[in-house]
């Protein structure tokens, strides 16, 4: 019983953690199915962060701090989107510029609006997503295992944590269920079929950054707004690349990319909780519990998924032939 | 001519003995960052004290990567800053070699021993206090079970948690849970991670937690708050972060250093070696304010001031972890 409780609270933990990096690889598969690729999730989360915060400390609400860090992540990517789309730039470098502005900026307006270092104030619980408790959670409590599975591992998260993960399914109804979809996957294929087919490649390309920027800013403000009250500098701490690199692992499909977030949340987690905890009897190093998600990531990486083949227009501008 | 060169050569040595007294002090931050509401904000309290005093401006400098260290601290001796303090022990290294380059600078060191003929070495002595902080936990904890999170994993912050445990034994907890955030200098700015480990003290039943954690310590009190729970705020006062939810903070004046080492410099009175302070020398403490009133009883004040008593008398010696790197309670 002692087990399965740990284990339920280390599950319930790794919900927690995955789900940053949930909505940021998803945002990213939206991006790398079109083609374009997105190495600054990392910075429109940090960027939506920060706008999630200041909008919710400014004015109170939790609601308008998350539509401002979506505006404001949707606004990095469509610079990204305007350079690497429209003017054919290395999505890459583009990438990687979207990340230094973010890190840069947030302190700097941080520091100019609230004096704090670049922290926002902290927030309230008005200005924050609370947990909510499901129906019936406290009534089953009571109940053995599944009681306690219902109202502690599914029951009260915070909404954002609901949606992320209704995101998976919708998701894949997107992209194998609809037209945009299959245009989606198409142009990050063979943008010249698209093309040839009279669909505007550009117009396509722009709305997958759109769907990557709106989910990069609801990553963000889970962050600054759900896991922590209030922004602190370079908060997102790699999550954006670690994202990135759930994708991979998830050859690119949103089912594979929850399960890819979780185990990765799951071995923060646990590394968290067995930390200085004896196991069989045997005190494991504390460095050791540390590394292990890294360990993990590489063996995992190296042996067990196999290739992972990217959209193959992926990081190359759509030229129109003359 | 001659009376003139004398003339001129005499206004020179006034012109330098008078730009002596002007002293022109720096300041260098940990990572972590300068209002991190804790360590480093107490030292840029101290640094902004003296300035409204003396009317003297100070330079700073953050570092944001390790290899910024001796550059950073070249380029302010190089300058002619005078004195040059710098906060956290990770200045070490740079400082020994650069201390020998340049030795008519004052250097000064925060939380670290650095043996030179130009350096003054400012350490506490966490353990005291922490092992204050500790009693009131130890009393305020209805599960018996307590917390600490630390930040990066070095002896200097096993130190705290080891004289915390001791404080919270003595005063009745049975348990406590340590953890620490990371390996890495990361580990001082990871508010997210800090909350998650708090959390997870927290399902572990434990109902005060200590983060001695830098900027990462803001996530581990907030969840604290959040769940309900208590949380002890680490070397600034941060009771005022979340009032009615902090049981304390256990305050190293590190403001206080940073203060006295721009204040002697100007007066000439700037002396190298090493400043060990403690409870006697009022270095360390708890914080007690109107936000913690609500929380502390009268016996918790009376088992602190016991507790501060006797290890002034030296009654109750606190173990100091970094002395043999094993804790023994």
């Amino acid at each position: 019983m002692d087990f399965l409780n740990a284990l339920v609270l280390i599950l319930d933990s790794t919900i927690r953690l995955s789900v940053p990096l949930l909505l940021a690889c998803l945002a990213g598969l939206y991006s790398e199915r079109a083609g374009v690729f997105d190495i600054g999730l990392e910075g429109k989360m940090l960027a939506g962060a920060f706008a999630g915060a200041a909008g919710a400390a400014v004015t109170g609400s939790a609601w308008l701090g998350l539509l401002c860090g979506i505006l404001v992540s949707v606004g990095m990517a469509l610079v990204h989107g305007f350079a690497s789309i429209t003017h054919r730039g290395n999505q890459i470098v583009s990438g990687v510029a979207i990340n230094f502005i973010a890190a840069g900026s947030t302190i700097i307006l941080g520091q100019a609006w609230f004096q704090q270092g670049g922290r926002t104030p902290a927030l309230g619980a008005a200005q924050r997503f609370e947990a909510i408790e499901l129906p019936g959670a406290a009534a089953l409590r009571d109940v053995p295992l599944i009681g306690q599975i219902y109202s502690e591992l599914i029951s009260g998260h915070s909404l954002l944590t609901y949606f992320a993960f209704l995101m998976v399914p919708f998701t894949w109804w997107v992209l194998y269920r609809t037209r945009f979809g299959l245009r989606l996957r198409a142009v990050g294929e063979n943008p010249a079929a698209v093309d040839t087919a009279g669909v505007s490649v550009a117009w396509l390309r722009y709305r997958a950054v759109i769907c990557t920027g709106i989910l990069t800013g609801i990553a963000g403000c889970y962050l600054s707004m759900v896991q922590n009250a209030g922004f602190v500098k370079d908060m997102t701490a790699g999550k954006g690349f670690i994202a990135l690199a759930a994708l991979i692992f998830a050859k690119w499909k949103p089912v594979n990319a929850m399960f890819a977030c979780l185990l990765f949340g799951f071995l923060d987690a646990a590394s968290i909780r067995l930390q200085g905890t004896p196991i069989m009897g045997v005190r494991v190093p504390v460095q050791l519990m540390q590394a292990l998600p890294y360990i993990l990531t590489v063996i995992l990486l190296a042996g067990f998924i196999g290739k992972a083949i990217p959209p193959r227009a992926g990081g190359v501008p759509y030229v129109k032939e003359r | 001519m001659k009376r003139f060169v004398l003339g001129l050569l005499a206004a020179t040595a006034m012109a330098t003995s008078a730009f002596a007294e002007d002293i022109q002090p720096a300041l260098l931050f940990d990572l972590g960052g300068k209002f991190d509401k804790s360590f480093n904000e107490a030292a840029y309290n101290g640094a902004e004290k003296f300035k409204t005093e003396s009317g003297i401006p100070y330079v700073e400098f953050e570092v944001s990567n390790a290899s910024q260290r001796e550059q950073a601290l070249r380029r302010f001796a190089e300058d002619g800053r005078n004195p040059v303090v710098m906060v956290g022990f990770s200045w070490s290294d740079a400082l020994t070699k650069i201390a020998d380059e340049f030795p008519e600078t004052k250097f000064a060191i925060i939380d670290m021993v650095v043996d030179k003929p130009n350096v003054r070495s400012v350490v506490f002595k966490e353990e005291e206090g922490s092992y204050l902080a500790g009693v009131m936990a130890g009393m305020a904890s209805k599960s018996k079970k307590v917390g600490f999170v630390g930040g990066m994993d070095i002896p200097l912050i096993r130190k705290f948690g080891c004289g915390y445990v001791g404080g919270a034994k003595a005063a009745g907890a049975t348990d406590v849970i340590q953890n620490m955030t990371g390996d890495t200098p990361a580990a001082w700015n990871d508010p997210t991670k800090g909350g998650e480990i708090a959390k997870s003290q927290i399902d572990q039943g434990a109902d005060v937690i200590y983060a001695a954690a830098g900027g990462t310590g803001v996530g581990v009190l907030q969840a604290a708050a959040d769940a309900g729970k208590l949380g002890i705020g680490v070397d600034s006062n941060q009771n005022g972060l979340l009032p009615g939810k902090i049981l304390t903070s256990m305050i190293k004046r590190v403001d206080v250093a940073v203060y006295d080492a721009f204040t002697t410099a100007k007066d000439g009175s700037f002396k190298p070696g090493i400043n060990v302070l403690g409870l006697k020398e009022d270095g360390v403490g708890v914080a007690m304010d109107d936000n913690n009133k609500p929380l502390v009883t009268p016996e918790m004040t009376a088992a602190v001031d016991k507790a501060k008593a006797d290890i002034i008398a030296g009654t109750i010696k606190v173990h100091d972890y970094m002395s043999d790197n094993q804790c023994p309670y």
